[in-house]
């Protein structure tokens, strides 16, 4: 039924063009078998006529115009699923890696999925206890959120993901989540990092990884993060699950695109990536939420590698006007061992205020977060100004700031790689290091609270100084 | 219709090519396969036609049939608009949801309004009137916060023949019109093609404020009934809950928000926030005068470029019945993103940054929709508003982005948001330097007779001490606050306490989330006092100090948070800073 084409017109980078072809879909899958009988992917990504633009995902290397045959499958990728998934891992392209990772599909599904309907979409609002103050305090994760960690080359982005990945759970629940660990142009060493992490943990068996690692085909990775994706829709909203999804390194996947994109001669927009850059980075971060009258959800977290830092490149950019904040880590505070050097100022959880607050976390929660951050913000600016001037130059109160920002690093944000700090530790210690500060510069805590907590905590301070 | 039945030669994500389109007309929707994808031309060669397609293309291939509906793009108009939640192209998602499920498959049709619903229908006109467009024939009860007015549809004229009172559904006929051409039955339902904007009588200049409960908006940059705006941004820096709020709370009859290429789970927080929130008037849900857009950035990106069309026309419409209507673009980036797209697929001529040449012209032409107008009427004065406010997105903030400059260049008020304020936490992020507004003196007259005379020197007066303090601070940053003089140093307490206290506003509080204008001049008038009663005492040899420790500091710092009721408890404030200082005089 299926028609083999033998021969092709055209390769041109990943690209190839097949002449003759009859009935051929836009998006359809596409197998080639190669002169010396190999067999490789693609993807029709233009018909006209009876032309057919083919991208190949494993690049198109020995690839010869005349013995190659292409065979059109009538459907996209589609990835075979069952609940044995977990603790398999699979190609960029959604195959067994091994022999030990084939499972008897119980659904197949397309990978490119639908979208989701806004109206179905439930607000996420469950809070996520990761144990990292800096992110738990500051900038609170919940459940069905997207929240990007923008990193930089040398940075220990990877420990963190492992530390949530490790360390994440939902208060009063006893329920863990799933991880679906998808690798696009990784190295061997980061994925063997987050292997044995998993594997030490006991969270291997409830893992699926999906891995494209740097030397494998770089187009493949266009593909992987849908691959992985699927899975997580799949074990969420079918099997009811709680997925944590990991993507690691998204710098990597919108070089693939920008690869394709230019072997097409698409006008580039900035940097040379496409102009649909961000409705393509969408459809990969918006699959992440919650659905009404469904237990599961998507937690996303995307890691990217800012080139230079630089959060205005567009790959950081465009990821942040789509999920919903993003965790910012800091070359500076690396510098000074601050671990996880997570930058508070700029970081920022979008969904945090349906995410705290009594009956989640506690009920001074939005305050206190208010209060750390001008002050940390306040905190910052005298240390800038103390730079020119000399901390002799400032005020009583301004060296006040001075000390909390310092202290305020070492002891709330910076906790290392393996204390899991509950909410209640977190909150405590934000309201133990404001006690450094007298009450009525305490503006953006109410009264109730002020009066509530901070006894406790002048106390206790007055008490050490005894 | 169906006689031309073209056929695909070309699919290249959202745009198909297809040929033997004779007789098509640009902008005409045509239905795209057998499973009617729908899309609109927006090319014409000869006999082939370029559509851009409003679903996703996955498995359409050459040969395949596209069938033209020989009509543009339309909207539906009439009763059963209200609380709606559309997508893109006007398909009622909560409809979709109840049909299809989590996810929204292709090629689903469901027709915009219900056409089942009975709605009772009230005459206002009588029979034998003389009717033209544009005049009332009479209404419906469509919410407890709108009347939606049944309007003589374009283009008909004549002696009301016949009109019925009682309960119809859209489609029924409730009225006959005998026009030149015959009698013409009118029903509740009208159709407008989306890019044509809505006639009416004649513009207006906008001399009304819309007020939105936002300090700094409504204090420094006001915007009016009929006037436009646009909040450009960083990400993070705050334009999607700006947006919001204004949702919320400003002085409009009716609301037209259109989410458009955002993140879905916004569209969720409004969905479930606002039947939550009561309109401080009436008391009645928030969600009763609104009507929601939603196309999010995952779904498909030509009906994102139609998104902004189809939310200017329902909410023209509105307008043309009286109302003061506000319409929130969040954000016009993406609208642009998606002409972007389109146009390189067809391969045309870039201008900047990849975008069109056309870009500034479709930008003018869609904040030109806004406006104060006189409706098509003859006798009465009805007068209509509909406000634009756009959040843009310019990659990383930076305003020289070409959407941003084609904006500004139409736009009359201009809130600038600021990464350096966002990551202090000042929200709103609105930079009072930078920042403006040019109805500043369009609205003068109406404020000062509706609030008092003074308004307008509070607002240059404290202006020019948040400007002061940006000089001083350069000032400080050189040689140390220490160095200053008293007097300076009391405009930085001042400017200080504007900032934190009246500019910095919390919106998830309860009642800090929005102020009334009486309430802005209240706190603005108290801060000013302190600042002369302050100068005062230091001009008898106070210390700076002394000032900045007066307890009365705390209650103006905490007069945001006194209930609309009881504002006048503000006054009080007064009299506090008299006693301290006579108290502080008399040590």
């Amino acid at each position: 039924m299926l028609k083999d084409y033998k021969g092709i017109s055209n390769i041109s980078g990943p690209l190839m063009l097949v002449k003759g072809v009859e009935g051929v879909k836009y998006g359809e899958l596409v197998e080639i078998k190669l002169g010396d009988g190999s067999m490789r992917n693609g993807e029709v990504l233009e018909v006209e006529e009876d032309k057919a633009l083919v991208q190949v995902f494993e690049g198109t290397t020995g690839i010869d115009a005349k013995e190659t045959k292409t065979r059109f499958l009538g459907r996209g990728i589609q990835m075979y699923l069952s609940p044995d998934i977990l603790g398999k891992i699979f190609t960029g392209l959604g195959k067994p890696k091994t022999e030990n990772d084939r499972i008897i599909p119980e659904k197949k599904l397309d990978i490119s999925g639908n979208p989701i309907n806004p109206y179905a979409r439930d607000y996420p609002n469950e809070f996520i206890q990761t144990g990292i103050s800096a992110i738990d305090g500051l900038n609170t994760l919940v459940r069905g959120q997207k929240l990007p960690i923008f990193s930089g080359s040398g940075l220990p982005h990877n420990k963190m993901a492992a530390q949530i990945a490790r360390q994440s759970k939902v208060l009063g629940t006893e329920e863990s989540f799933a991880v679906v660990f998808i690798a696009m142009g990784i190295t061997f060493e980061e994925s063997e990092f987050f292997i044995q992490d998993l594997k030490k943990t006991g969270a291997l068996s409830r893992s699926v990884l999906i891995l494209n690692l740097a030397d494998d085909p770089a187009i493949e990775r266009i593909a992987t993060p849908r691959v992985g994706l699927t899975c997580a829709e799949y074990l969420a909203f079918e099997k009811d699950m709680h997925v944590l999804v990991i993507l690691t390194d998204m710098t990597n996947y919108c070089e693939a695109l920008r690869e394709v994109s230019a072997s097409r001669k698409e006008i580039p927009g900035r940097r040379g990536y496409p102009g649909y850059l961000y409705t393509d980075l969408a459809s990969i971060y918006e699959r992440a939420g919650k659905i009404k009258g469904r237990d599961g959800s998507i937690t996303l977290i995307p890691i990217l590698t800012m080139p230079e830092d630089d959060k205005t490149h567009p790959i950081p950019d465009l990821t942040g006007y789509i999920t919903e904040g993003q965790i910012i880590l800091s070359r500076p505070l690396n510098k000074k061992k601050v671990s996880p050097p997570i930058d508070a100022l700029p970081s920022l959880s979008r969904l945090k205020d349906k995410g705290i607050g009594e009956g989640k976390t506690r009920k001074d929660h939005s305050d206190i977060f208010n209060q750390l951050y001008a002050a940390y913000a306040r905190g910052k600016e005298v240390q800038e100004l103390a730079v020119i001037l000399g901390e002799a130059a400032l005020t009583d109160m301004d060296k006040i700031y001075y000390k909390f920002a310092d202290e305020f690093e070492a002891k709330y944000i910076s906790q290392g790689e393996y204390e899991n700090r509950s909410i209640e530790e977190t909150l405590d210690l934000g309201w133990k290091l404001l006690s450094m500060f007298p009450r009525e510069r305490l503006k953006r805590i109410s009264d109730e609270y002020l009066d509530e907590y901070l006894p406790r905590f002048k106390k206790e301070e007055k008490e050490v100084a005894k | 219709m169906n006689n031309n039945i073209g056929k695909i030669i070309k699919v290249a994500g959202p745009l198909v090519v297809a040929e033997n389109m004779m007789g098509g007309k640009m902008y005409d929707v045509v239905f795209v396969s057998e499973q009617r994808l729908m899309g609109e031309i927006i090319e014409l060669h000869g006999d082939k036609a370029s559509i851009q397609v409003y679903e996703e293309t996955g498995g359409i291939g050459v040969g395949e049939p596209v069938y033209n509906s020989g009509q543009p793009l339309i909207v539906e108009l009439g009763p059963g608009m209200m609380e709606a939640i559309y997508d893109g192209i006007q398909r009622p998602l909560d409809m979709i949801y109840d049909e299809a499920g989590d996810y929204i498959p292709r090629g689903i049709q469901i027709p915009a309004l219900d056409r089942e619903k009975k709605w009772k229908f009230e005459p206002m006109a009588k029979k034998g009137d003389e009717v033209k467009r544009g005049e009332f024939l009479g209404f419906v009860q469509e919410t407890s916060l709108i009347k939606h007015y049944i309007m003589v549809p374009d283009g008909i004229k004549g002696k009301l023949k016949e009109i019925k009172e009682g309960k119809y559904n859209i489609e029924e006929t409730i009225a006959v019109i005998e026009t030149e051409k015959g009698g013409v039955e009118i029903n509740m339902l009208q159709k407008w093609p989306v890019r044509k904007p809505r006639p009416f009588c004649r513009k207006l200049a906008p001399e009304e404020p819309l007020y939105t409960g936002q300090r700094i908006i409504d204090t420094f940059f006001p915007i009016a009934k009929g006037g436009t705006a646009c909040v450009p941004g960083p990400f993070g820096s705050g334009k999607t809950v700006i947006q919001h709020q204004l949702a919320k709370w400003a002085t409009a009859e009716i609301i037209v928000y259109i989410g458009c290429g955002e993140r879905g789970n916004e569209m969720t927080d409004v969905l479930l926030e606002f039947p939550e929130l009561k309109d401080p008037k009436s008391g009645d849900p928030l969600m009763r005068r609104t009507i929601l857009i939603a196309n999010t950035s995952n779904m498909p990106v030509a009906a994102r470029e139609a998104s902004v069309y189809t939310g200017v026309t329902m909410a023209e419409y509105f307008r043309d019945m009286g109302y003061s209507v506000a319409l929130m673009a969040d954000s016009t980036s993406r609208w642009a993103e998606a002409m972007r797209e389109i146009s390189g697929r067809l391969e045309e001529m870039p201008g900047e940054e990849g975008y069109p040449a056309y870009l500034s012209s479709k930008i003018a032409s869609f904040y030109e929709r806004a406006g104060r107008v006189r409706c098509l009427e003859n006798d009465k004065h009805r007068i209509g508003a509909l406000s634009v406010i756009g959040a843009v997105s310019p990659p990383g903030g930076d305003l020289s982005d070409p959407v941003v400059q084609a904006t500004l260049r139409v736009v009359k008020v201009f809130w600038s948001l600021e990464a350096e304020l966002a990551y202090s936490r000042h929200f709103p992020a609105i930079s009072w330097l930078n920042s403006y507004s040019l109805y500043t003196d369009n609205l003068k007259s109406h404020i000062q007779e509706e609030i008092g005379e003074d308004f307008y020197e509070f607002q240059t007066e404290a202006m020019k001490i948040l400007e002061e303090e940006s000089e001083l601070e350069e000032v400080v940053r050189l040689v140390g606050l220490d160095a200053l003089s008293s007097t300076d140093r009391l405009t930085m307490l001042i400017a200080r306490i504007l900032r934190e206290d009246y500019l910095h506003q919390n919106a998830f509080h309860d009642i800090d989330t929005s102020a009334s204008i009486e309430k802005q001049h209240k706190m603005l008038k108290i801060i000013l006092y302190f600042n002369q009663k302050a100068g005062d005492y230091i001009s008898r040899g106070a210390d700076i100090e002394e000032i900045e420790n007066m307890d009365v500091l705390d209650r103006i710092a905490r007069m945001r948070y006194i209930d609309e009721k009881d504002i006048n408890k503000i006054d009080d404030i007064e009299n506090a800073i008299d006693n301290e200082i006579s108290s502080l005089l008399e040590e």
